[in-house]
């Protein structure tokens, strides 16, 4: 079996479809370690990548006013038990056009890996880009995901990304990334991760909020159980008039889990205004109550409670 | 047949009696509605009813279908055929109407029980239990997913209170849908109008029953002002 067979075969056995692939009205990015599989630019999406010593180098951009009808699959992974990625992303959106990135990260064998990604995005006025990221990291735990992007919306402009990691062992996750919204824009960063064992969290993400009437939401959503532990930071700064910001973090802690949430709000315009909203602790008592008053043991309960809130 | 029977059910807190020698007979298909002001004891009886945490009898027992649950968690009670709508029930993220309804039995077909409190199926199906919903909406969406849990008894903890006057209706339809499967229910109101679909009616004061029978006269005793427990100072208003 080639490798690109073998990560499409993974990427099947984590959910998605993996005929998504051979659709050619489909643009995509296929990467196995440093090795660039596949991939394909459509019209008004460019895809360009190059191998590089430790992993790849890669180029997006999607042109002025066009707007992509099908999301943009991205797909990154190591199939071996070690191994280290460094992905170099560099995606452009200029003026008014818009696409909706996915991304898979798969890593089902991972014993020692290091996966690295460090992104430069910039979204022309009046752009909008959506950008989800599914990893999967197998039941192992000895992986090392370590995802930095730094983000500027431009005027008008639009930014939406979600993160999600719930199925399997996280390892150490450490996200940084940076999101700067100029006049008028918008940025919504979510992020949901369920810990087990060992795993450790850290999720640092900030909005800047730079221009007049810019919006900024961090939202979180954490769950860990055993003995793992959760550190999150939502930052948000409001330097200009009418920006409005809120940092809202979640966390459910079970059995020796360690959680920390840390909301840091900034505000450097009296017109500018930024609010905070944190929830640490056990499964709410009143929710509990609730469904076992429809039946449900406390175990189904709390099942419930956290698939909720990491959907 | 008796199908809840609260035998001399004494409830402290902090050497106070919320519940004070309180007995209650609910025959089954019975329809009861419970009346009192506000701290009168009637949410404690039903938190007691279901086995809510830190709701445990100080003495007496709680006897439902010949047994006796004292000692059952809320979901053996559930599983026995016991459920309660709370008066101010709580919101969830991430869970849809159309799975909420579905819970324990995912051959329900939630889209009837939203027809039947007065709620637009296609309008509610995929909307999430969560902070979005008024607490109106929040309310007749517990109400419906009791209702398709079609228990042995329904405890209504104040069906009616935040739902628009004009709504009363759909509570009443609602109450008599549950009678009308079967099922006993134990209302807890305030509504005159409410109170008057019950087959029977008490009143309770200081955590005990000062009057029971026919809802008219229990509620028309209420209104009166003629507590003997409190001499009116408690009793003042429906």
């Amino acid at each position: 079996m080639s490798e690109l067979e073998e990560l499409m075969k993974a990427f099947g056995e984590a959910g998605p479809d993996k005929g998504i692939f051979a659709n050619k009205e489909i643009a995509h990015l296929v990467a196995s370690g440093h090795k660039v599989l596949s991939m394909r630019g459509i019209d008004g999406l460019e895809v360009s990548a190059k191998e590089t010593l430790t992993g790849i180098s890669a180029q997006v951009t999607v042109k002025e006013g066009v707007k992509i009808k099908n999301p943009v699959h991205m797909c990154f992974g190591i199939l071996h038990k070690k191994g280290t990625q460094k992905i170099k992303m560099d995606v452009r959106l200029e003026r008014n056009a818009s696409a909706h990135f996915i991304a898979h990260c798969i890593f089902p064998k991972a014993e020692k890996v290091k996966h690295i990604m460090d992104a430069v995005v910039e979204i022309g006025e009046g752009a909008e880009m959506r950008y989800s990221e599914t990893h999967y990291h197998g039941f192992y735990g000895g992986i090392e995901v370590i995802p930095k992007a730094v983000v500027k919306v431009g005027k008008n402009g639009r930014y939406f990304t979600d993160f999600t990691l719930t199925s399997g062992r996280v390892g150490k996750l450490e996200i940084d990334y940076t999101v700067d919204a100029g006049e008028n824009a918008v940025a919504e960063l979510i992020a949901r991760v369920f810990g087990h064992a060992n795993d450790e969290i850290k999720i640092k993400e900030k909005v800047v909020l730079s221009g007049e009437n810019s919006k900024g939401l961090i939202k979180t959503r954490v769950a860990i159980e055993d003995e793992a532990t959760a550190e999150i930071t939502g930052i948000t700064e409001g330097n200009a008039a009418g920006a409005r910001g809120h940092v809202d973090c979640m966390e459910i802690v079970k059995d020796k889990a360690v959680a920390k949430a840390i909301p840091i709000v900034n505000v450097t315009n009296s017109l500018a205004k930024v609010t905070h909203e944190a929830a640490i602790g056990s499964v709410d008592k009143r929710q509990l109550e609730t469904l076992m008053a429809h039946g449900l043991t406390p175990e189904e309960a709390v099942d419930v409670i956290v698939k909720g809130i990491l959907r | 047949m008796s199908i809840l029977e609260i035998n001399n059910l004494t409830f402290e807190v902090n050497n106070k009696k919320i519940l004070d020698d309180f007995s209650l007979k609910l025959e089954s298909s019975e329809i009861h509605a419970l009346l009192g002001t506000n701290g009168t004891g009637k949410s404690t009886l039903a938190y007691l009813i279901m086995g809510c945490e830190g709701y445990k009898p100080t003495s007496g027992e709680v006897v439902f279908d010949s047994r006796v649950i004292n000692d059952l968690k809320i979901h053996e009670r559930a599983q026995l055929g016991i459920s309660m709508a709370w008066q101010e029930p709580v919101r969830f993220e991430g869970i849809s109407v159309k799975n909420y309804l579905a819970l324990k039995n995912k051959e329900v077909n939630p889209s009837s029980y939203l027809e039947l409190v007065g709620l637009h199926s296609e309008l509610y199906l995929n909307r999430m239990v969560d902070k979005s919903l008024s607490g109106g909406e929040r309310k007749r969406i517990e109400l419906a997913s009791i209702l398709a849990l079609n228990p042995k008894l329904a405890i209504l903890d104040e069906p009616d209170s935040g739902i628009d006057m004009l709504s009363t209706q759909d509570i009443i339809n609602v109450i008599n849908v549950f009678k009308k499967n079967g099922s006993s229910v134990l209302l807890i109101t305030h509504r005159e109008e409410i109170a008057l679909i019950a087959d029977r009616a008490s009143q309770m004061c200081y955590g005990r029953i000062i009057c029971s029978g026919e809802p008219q006269k229990v509620a028309e005793y209420y209104k009166s002002r003629k507590c003997l427990v409190c001499d009116g100072e408690v009793c003042l208003y429906v």
